[in-house]
């Protein structure tokens, strides 16, 4: 839906927020959303979104991505299941994909996926900041309001204000 | 030298193997696994409880319904499909794993997943962490105020709520309103950008299914058809899924 929005003009989202500050992102591929539904086509759109919104200099792919990411460890269940070690070991997989980009912020399209990353970040000690897009599209646009900055870094809690 | 091996092993055939292989279309393809371990080696979950996806399938091929029925293994596996992803076969382990967590009791299976999906079934909005409608309106109405009044440019901001014939019925986690309310204005201000015709409802609201992990059909089904109702109650056209 955001990359149909942005093509129709829509949402006229840049870049132009991050061209100095050359914050750098990593995308999750959440299973429900790509591999179990809608496929490559749809982790290509979600690069355009976040290329579009956060520069294309500025996103760094991790590896493997796309229908061959790996599952964050949030799914299934598994927040709720109590197998909390496990669940943070299962992750240990996605944790080293996200470290070995490098990248300053992970963005979490998927309300599990979020949890789940934004737990092995802080619980790892990475601390890398764990976003969802709407915050970043809200960002790029100058509308995000100041209480609706929970999930970002330091470093752009002020960007737009 | 010359002699013929006679293979002596005579798989079991259990009750759970038989209703597995009638469930599954093709019977799951359990019998074409290759043992190439191609999802083993992709599996976050291997070596959890002694347990990978290929073992799962080779202890399923021979029957033994004990240990498929007994580990724990089954709710380290999110059910993510890489492995059949990666399967040249196309042995579908994640539905053998959806069927072995229903062969469990559901008082035995994980509390923390019994109870979310004991909240939707017990809540109109079907939420998981058990908010009430009465609460979900009162929170989506005094966030929306308090944008209007506090954010230039925003005063003319909407998050309707039972809108009789919007375009989108727009679902919500329950976390937001329950934790982290101003994390629901962003997608607000995006809708209005674009101009959607958009509502939350009353009825169905949370985005959640517990029940679906729980691997309980019936109540699965049930909170997918509430849900269902919901939008069609409201004569939305689709039923848009957040982030």
């Amino acid at each position: 839906m955001y990359a149909r929005w942005i093509r129709e003009g829509k949402l006229p989202v840049n870049s132009d927020w991050n061209k100095d500050l050359g914050v750098t992102f990593t995308v999750q591929d959440p299973c429900q959303l790509v591999r179990k539904s809608l496929g490559n086509p749809v982790a290509e759109d979600l690069r355009f979104v976040v290329r579009s919104v956060v520069g294309d200099d500025n996103f760094i792919d991790m590896w493997p991505n796309k229908s061959n990411n790996y599952c964050c460890g949030g799914g299934g269940g598994f927040l709720q299941s109590g197998y909390s070690d496990e669940r943070r070991a299962y992750g240990r997989i996605k944790l080293d994909q996200i470290l070995h980009t490098k990248a300053d912020y992970c963005i979490a399209p998927c309300h599990n996926c979020h949890s789940q990353i934004h737990d092995l970040s802080e619980h790892s000690g990475a601390n890398f900041p764990v976003v969802h897009l709407w915050t970043l599209i809200c960002l790029s646009l100058g509308i995000l309001g100041e209480n609706e900055r929970e999930y970002l870094g330091d470093d752009l809690k002020e960007v737009g204000l | 030298m010359g002699e013929t091996t006679v293979l002596a092993v005579e798989p079991k055939q259990s009750e759970l193997m038989k209703k597995i292989k009638d469930l599954l279309p093709e019977g799951g393809n359990l019998n074409m696994c290759l043992a190439c371990g191609a999802c083993s080696s992709g599996c976050p979950a291997t070596g959890m409880e002694g347990m990978d996806p290929r073992k799962f399938v080779r202890l399923a091929l021979l029957g033994q319904e004990e240990v498929l029925r007994s580990t724990p293994w089954v709710w380290m596996c999110t059910m993510c499909r890489r492995c059949i992803h990666a399967c040249p076969m196309g042995v579908d382990i994640p539905q053998l794993v959806y069927l072995c967590r229903q062969t469990w009791a559901r008082e035995d299976r994980p509390k923390g997943i019994l109870g979310s999906c004991e909240q939707a079934l017990n809540t109109p909005g079907n939420s998981a962490m058990g908010a009430s409608s009465e609460d979900f309106k009162f929170v989506v109405e005094d966030v929306l105020e308090e944008v209007r009044e506090g954010q230039p440019g925003q005063e003319n901001l909407v998050a309707p709520i039972d809108k009789q014939g919007a375009y989108y019925f727009l679902n919500q986690n329950s976390r937001e309103p329950v934790t982290e309310p101003d994390e629901m204005v962003p997608l607000w201000k995006i809708l209005s950008l674009v101009g959607a015709d958009w509502t939350y409802g009353t009825k169905g609201w949370a985005a959640e299914n517990y029940c679906m992990f729980l691997a309980d059909d019936d109540a699965w089904e049930t909170v997918v058809r509430n849900k269902a109702k919901a939008v069609e109650d409201l004569g939305c056209k689709v039923w848009l899924n957040t982030e």
